[in-house]
């Protein structure tokens, strides 16, 4: 007996006759950190572009949480707790780290189309975003124009704006890309960290962190699920060796 | 530094029927309403409409009626302008919103046109000619708007209420979203933002007030003439907003000013002062790329830091 939070059957894409993902089943459990990996060009964020419908699905079905969103709207899907991360940077560069978390924050106040209002009704939001930049360590940095930042801490931005939403359902692509060994660290405990109160699906290609942090793994080669199943089982598996085998993936992981 | 923009505008804007003619700083007002409205649409979600005579000519068009064949005041002719661009502005948003970049532009060109075509072919729109001979009238009963110095101050007030409608959009919830959409459209998809339906109430609020600006401008010149609505002024307004410095609040006033001022010292040499103000654009945005007002922002805040 599973519980599945997220729920998906047969799906693909096809892009003008290539098959970038094809006839995909993923289960993601509640409460579960999900690792995604495979070789670049896998398909690996277009499955999260798939489940998040910024892209529409050529076949197949999803079903979060209860409820089939193979055709809601991206806003429908943030809004029912479902909140992607993107694989480049995904801040608002030239708006302060707070008022990146603000505009998150906003959301759930319900008085974003009320263009009359002062923006003071908005500094209701301040003391939790405060609260959210001290929990992913960038509380000194609140005035800072978000494109000063170092990459490790625009990632980390990304995830506190995330966390403003306190979403259900996170999906982190590749949240540790192009990072020193000392911002891998501090951003896989803060995942760790995140992770007590929802459930996590990421892609990553860093295999150290996928080792420490994920309690499934799914593969994914050429568009197709190639293994799935918890680290010491997959990283076993031959077909997943050989797919590694002569990657780039496997120098850097 | 914006305050010191703002002590300039309310001085100088109460000042200036003595400091020149009162039907030169109305027509500036008025262009500079226009503007200002404009830059709310690029500067602000960085939607470059190409159509925007449709909002100002079509309001100047539909406020010029009411007055003159319906008997209307001058407020309630102006507030039905206004009205009728909006909502035309919702029409066009909805038709344009989706496109991003030229085919926006495009789209909005080609909407704009068919009002240009309706304005020359319906029947009460004066065909060639225009509509002609718009009463002023009297305001609320009291105030003769034919006295200059009276309608002066009336469209004074009227472009300061449109000035801060969009002071405080910007500095509203709504702007914040804006600005976030601005910055990363994806991103803000992803936190749950309807940006279309942001995009569209922009919109639909910027062609308000580039009707409040047409349907002012109707009232004050007497007129509504075809220049209104033709895609030169479409072309004028996006020059007005870039010289002054699009995306900042007092730019566009600034380029309103500058261009209505060329096209006035320059006016007795006829078709060249189109040339002329075509080789001052190239210069200046050669010179300022972010327009004066953006030019002087960061000057000064290079000098502080
Ligand atoms: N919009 C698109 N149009 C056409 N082809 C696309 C599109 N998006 C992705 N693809 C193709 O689909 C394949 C999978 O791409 P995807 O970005 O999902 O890979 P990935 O696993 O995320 O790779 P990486 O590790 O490099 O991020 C690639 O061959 C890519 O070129
Ligand atoms: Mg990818």
């Amino acid at each position: 007996m599973t519980d599945a939070i997220l729920q998906a059957r047969g799906l693909s894409k096809t892009f003008a006759g290539f098959s970038a993902v094809s006839n995909i089943d993923l289960d993601v459990e509640r409460g579960s950190i999900h690792a995604l990996i495979g070789p670049n060009g896998a398909g690996k964020t277009t499955v999260f572009n798939l489940l998040t419908r910024f892209i529409t699905p050529s076949a197949g079905s999803i079903v979060y949480d209860g409820t089939d969103i193979t055709r809601a709207k991206p806003t429908d899907i943030a809004n029912r707790g479902m909140v992607r991360s993107f694989q480049i940077s995904a801040i608002f560069p030239h708006l302060s780290v707070l008022d990146n978390v603000r505009v998150a924050l906003q959301r759930h106040l319900g008085l974003s189309y009320h263009f009359w209002r002062s923006n003071k009704v908005l500094d209701s939001t301040n003391e939790r975003a405060m609260a959210l930049l001290k929990e992913v360590g960038l509380a000194e940095f609140a005035g800072t124009t978000a494109v000063e930042l170092a990459y490790g801490r625009k990632r980390a931005l990304e995830i506190a704006t995330t966390l403003a939403l306190d979403p259900k359902l996170m999906l982190l692509d590749e949240p540790t890309q192009g990072m020193s060994a000392e911002d891998v660290g501090k951003v896989t405990a803060l995942i760790r960290q995140v992770a007590a109160d929802r459930t996590i699906l990421m892609v990553e290609h860093n295999l150290k962190v996928v080792s420490t942090l994920a309690d499934k793994i799914t593969v994914l080669n050429r568009g197709e699920i190639l293994a799935e199943g918890p680290y010491a089982q997959v990283s076993k598996d031959p077909a997943v060796m050989e797919a590694y085998m002569g990657s780039a993936e496997v120098a850097h992981g | 530094m914006n305050k010191v923009f703002w002590v300039l505008l309310i001085v100088l804007g109460l000042a200036a029927p003595w400091l020149t003619y009162p039907v030169f700083a109305m027509k500036l007002l008025c262009f500079a309403l226009f503007a200002c409205a404009f830059n709310l649409l690029l500067g602000y979600v960085g939607l470059l409409s190409f159509g925007h005579a449709a909002f100002f000519g079509g309001a100047a068009y539909i406020t010029g009626h009411v007055i003159t064949a319906w008997g209307f005041g001058p407020l309630p002719g102006i507030l039905t302008g206004t009205l009728f661009a909006m909502m035309l502005g919702a029409i066009f948003g909805a038709l344009a919103i989706r496109r991003q970049g030229i085919y926006f532009a495009m789209i909005t060109l080609a909407l704009a046109q068919i009002i240009f075509f309706l304005a020359l072919k319906l029947p009460f729109t004066g065909g060639e000619n225009g509509l002609q001979g718009i009463p002023r009238g009297t305001l609320l009963g009291v105030f003769d708007l034919n006295e200059p110095i009276t309608m002066y101050y009336f469209v004074f007030a009227v472009f300061m209420v449109g000035f801060l409608i969009i002071y405080r959009t910007i500095h509203s919830p709504f702007g914040q979203i804006l600005t976030a959409i601005r910055e990363n459209e994806p991103r803000a998809r992803s936190l749950g933002y309807n940006v279309e339906r942001f995009k569209l109430i922009a919109f639909t609020l910027s062609a308000t007030l580039a009707g409040t600006a047409g349907a002012t401008k109707a009232v004050i010149f007497q007129f509504a003439s075809l220049t209104d609505v033709h895609w030169q002024m479409s072309g004028e307004v996006v020059l007005m907003t870039l010289l002054g410095g699009m995306g900042t609040l007092f730019g566009p006033i600034a380029g309103a000013a500058a261009v209505i001022t060329l096209q006035d010292e320059l006016a007795s040499f006829g078709s060249w002062v189109q040339v002329a103000i075509g080789g001052i654009f190239v210069v200046c945005v050669l010179l300022f790329r972010r327009g004066f007002v953006g030019e002087l922002a960061r000057l000064v805040k290079a000098k502080s830091s």
